[in-house]
């Protein structure tokens, strides 16, 4: 502070570059992080460099990558999402009840696959158009919103599904989850097609410009003429819609529903990805592959723990660490 | 001055709102079923949702400061494990070491929101994560049995003056809570931070000071539910806690607190916990009735509804409000 007065005219010169280091931090950091990560798993984890451990981590960040790129549409328009893992639960609760014929009498298995493909993930856009609803017709704050479908959401399941486990094997439907293509699971092809979708619309689409400048700033954006209720309505539907994708991928897995456990707590790792990954959680800015590079890192860090002895809980505390870690670094790179 | 006497009425509605509804919950209670307002089944109410009336009070003050704190029911699960391991040295060490972890988190909440300036969601967040690893990580990822010879089980399953112990904790601190918030420049400070936390600052009140405090305290609480949970169940349990936060949250706003901060009331907030207490409470009475018969998975769908219809009511108050202004 003292020799701000003397060194007046040198400064601009010292304090380019630093700020293009800052930048390109903010910029570049998370995939620096995942970098470095990868290299540091190749120099001390054994066996790292393997089809297995690829595909062992894919298989786990599937599912919170497909739910996180929701979470980041609707956290770029200022809103979020708690009911993400509930309508998880809804989704893997309905779809064995469908295939099982215990909805309704099903005319064949073919058909009966097919709707437990359709239905569950219809049901779960419908109540992504309620938190919508809520949030742009009753002006309802989106975490008290979806803090409705949080709560009632899984209870729904529960109830649909009575409490019990639901165990089938029926290799057509689990395909979504346990189906490989050249031997790479075929939900990561599910999850990159996601994403690429997703990046793509938020960027060169109308509907992405939109939904960024909702975040921004709301009421400019209704006076610059954008339909902001449409627009929220449509980014819930969108999560809901992929809410459901990521839980018929959860059951299919494990081969078992089980509503009390589908979804638990994903709401809290899609964020923890979406805030990792840059995107701001005011709105305004979103970066769909920073979530997918977040939910990696997290991913990644917890296998490195793992895979080097330290127990699950302490990865626990190494993921909160990232987290405030990530915020602050990005809130740096703002300053 | 039109604008300060709606945000009145509204507030009056809020809180007289949710007071009518518990009153009506109680009369239909009292009304259908023998023994509703029995000794045994009122006590065993109160003793079992103290706990969550810790909870939803210092989420109550972080809530009017405009913040939100996720961590309390991780915090919870810490204070039980801390409190079981300690509870072989007698209540007052027990208890003293639930408050102490939980505290402990508070602090963290505190310096990451008021010093890394980091918005008060992910924050808590994370030291939710921090606060599961570590509960599990002393527990060795199984629950911890507390001692029954040293009188720490008495802390939650024990009688004073015929009350149960845990629901004098919770008066206690309702009561606390309300004087602060109510007769002390304290309170006022906290109302006005989530008023407006830059007019605050200009006018030279300790905004930030104040914040810490709350989020300390919020901590502090969600130990001592921890401990009263260990007490009544015997054990630490460090997988305990899930939804807490959210539950606490419902609460809250079922009593009528803003979440854009600013206002709030305690004594609503413990009509609230109470409201959604007595769902589950009433549930198991009508099954016991025998003309139903609806698992204890409704509850979650009836609680849900209820915030629902709750939020629903409080925004349409708040859009005529915004209309008459």
């Amino acid at each position: 502070m003292a020799e701000t007065a003397t060194t007046l005219p040198p400064r601009p010169a010292q304090e380019a570059p630093r700020f293009e280091l800052k930048s390109f931090l903010t910029r570049y950091g998370s995939w620096i992080a995942l970098a470095l990560l990868i290299l540091v798993n190749l120099a001390i984890t054994p066996n790292f460099a393997t089809w297995q451990t690829l595909n062992v981590n894919l298989t786990q960040v599937c599912a919170i990558v497909i739910v996180g790129v929701g979470m980041t549409l609707v956290i770029a328009t200022g809103g979020i999402d708690l009911s993400v893992g509930a309508l998880m639960a809804i989704a893997g609760a309905l779809a064995p009840l469908i295939f099982l014929g215990k909805l309704f009498p099903l005319p064949s298995p073919a058909v009966g696959i097919a709707l437990a493909f359709v239905l569950p993930v219809l049901v779960t856009g419908i109540l992504g158009l309620f938190n919508g609803w809520l949030i742009t017709h009753l002006r309802i704050q989106p975490i008290i919103a979806t803090l409705v479908l949080f709560i009632a959401g899984r209870g729904i399941a529960q109830v649909f599904t009575n409490g019990n486990l639901q165990v089938f094997n029926l290799p057509e439907f689990q395909f979504i989850g346990l189906g490989r293509i050249f031997g790479i699971p075929f939900q990561a092809f599910l999850m990159v097609a996601i994403v690429a979708a997703a990046a793509w619309m938020l960027r060169r689409t109308m509907f992405g410009r939109q939904i960024l400048a909702v975040g921004g700033n709301e009421r400019a954006a209704r006076l610059a003429g954008i339909p902001v209720a449409s627009v929220k309505q449509r980014v819930y539907l969108i999560s809901g819609l992929l809410s459901g994708i990521a839980g018929l991928i959860v059951i299919a897995r494990n081969s078992a529903a089980d509503a009390n456990l589908v979804g638990l707590g994903m709401e809290l790792d899609a964020i923890a990805a979406v805030a990792v990954g840059g995107t701001l959680l005011t709105g305004g800015r979103a970066t769909v592959i920073g979530t997918l590079v977040g939910a990696l890192i997290i991913q990644l860090v917890r296998y490195t723990l793992l895979a080097n002895g330290v127990p699950d809980a302490a990865a626990l505390v190494a993921k909160a660490g990232i987290i405030v870690l990530a915020v602050w670094l990005q809130r740096q790179g703002q300053r | 001055m039109n604008g300060t006497m709606t945000f009145k009425t509204l507030q009056t509605i809020g809180r007289f709102g949710v007071l009518l509804a518990l009153i009506t919950l109680i009369v239909f209670g009292w009304l259908r079923y023998d023994n509703f307002l029995g000794t045994y089944n009122v006590l065993s109410v109160l003793r079992y949702n103290s706990m969550f009336a810790l909870v939803a009070l210092g989420m109550c003050f972080v809530i009017i400061t405009g913040g939100i704190d996720l961590s309390v029911g991780s915090t919870a699960a810490l204070g039980s494990v801390v409190a079981a391991l300690a509870s072989p040295y007698g209540a007052v060490p027990g208890l003293l070491a639930g408050l102490g972890a939980g505290l402990m988190i508070g602090a963290c909440n505190a310096l990451i929101i008021t010093r890394l300036n980091i918005l008060p969601f992910i924050a808590t967040l994370a030291t939710m994560l921090a606060a599961s690893g570590c509960a599990l990580l002393l527990a060795g990822n199984q629950s911890v049995s507390v001692s029954y010879e040293s009188g720490f089980t008495e802390l939650g399953q024990g009688d004073f003056l015929g009350f149960p112990v845990p629901a004098w904790i919770a008066l206690v601190a309702y009561l606390l809570g309300s004087l602060v918030l109510n007769l002390t420049s304290f309170g006022r400070t906290v109302l006005a931070v989530g008023g407006n936390e830059d007019a605050t600052r200009l006018m030279g009140l300790p905004a930030t000071r104040v914040k810490a405090i709350v989020y300390l305290a919020s901590g502090g609480l969600a130990g001592l539910a921890g401990v009263i949970l260990a007490a009544q169940f015997g054990a630490g349990q460090p997988i305990e806690g899930v939804g807490w936060e959210l539950f606490a949250i419902a609460a809250v706003v079922v009593g009528g607190t803003l979440l854009t901060g600013g206002v709030g009331s305690v004594g609503s907030t413990l009509a609230g916990v109470l409201l959604l207490g007595l769902i589950f409470n009433i549930l198991n009475f009508e099954n016991g009735l025998g003309w139903i018969s609806l698992s204890a998975y409704w509850q979650s769908v009836i609680r849900g509804l209820f915030l629902l219809l709750v939020v629903a009511i409080q925004a349409r108050l708040s859009v005529r409000t915004e209309e008459t202004v």
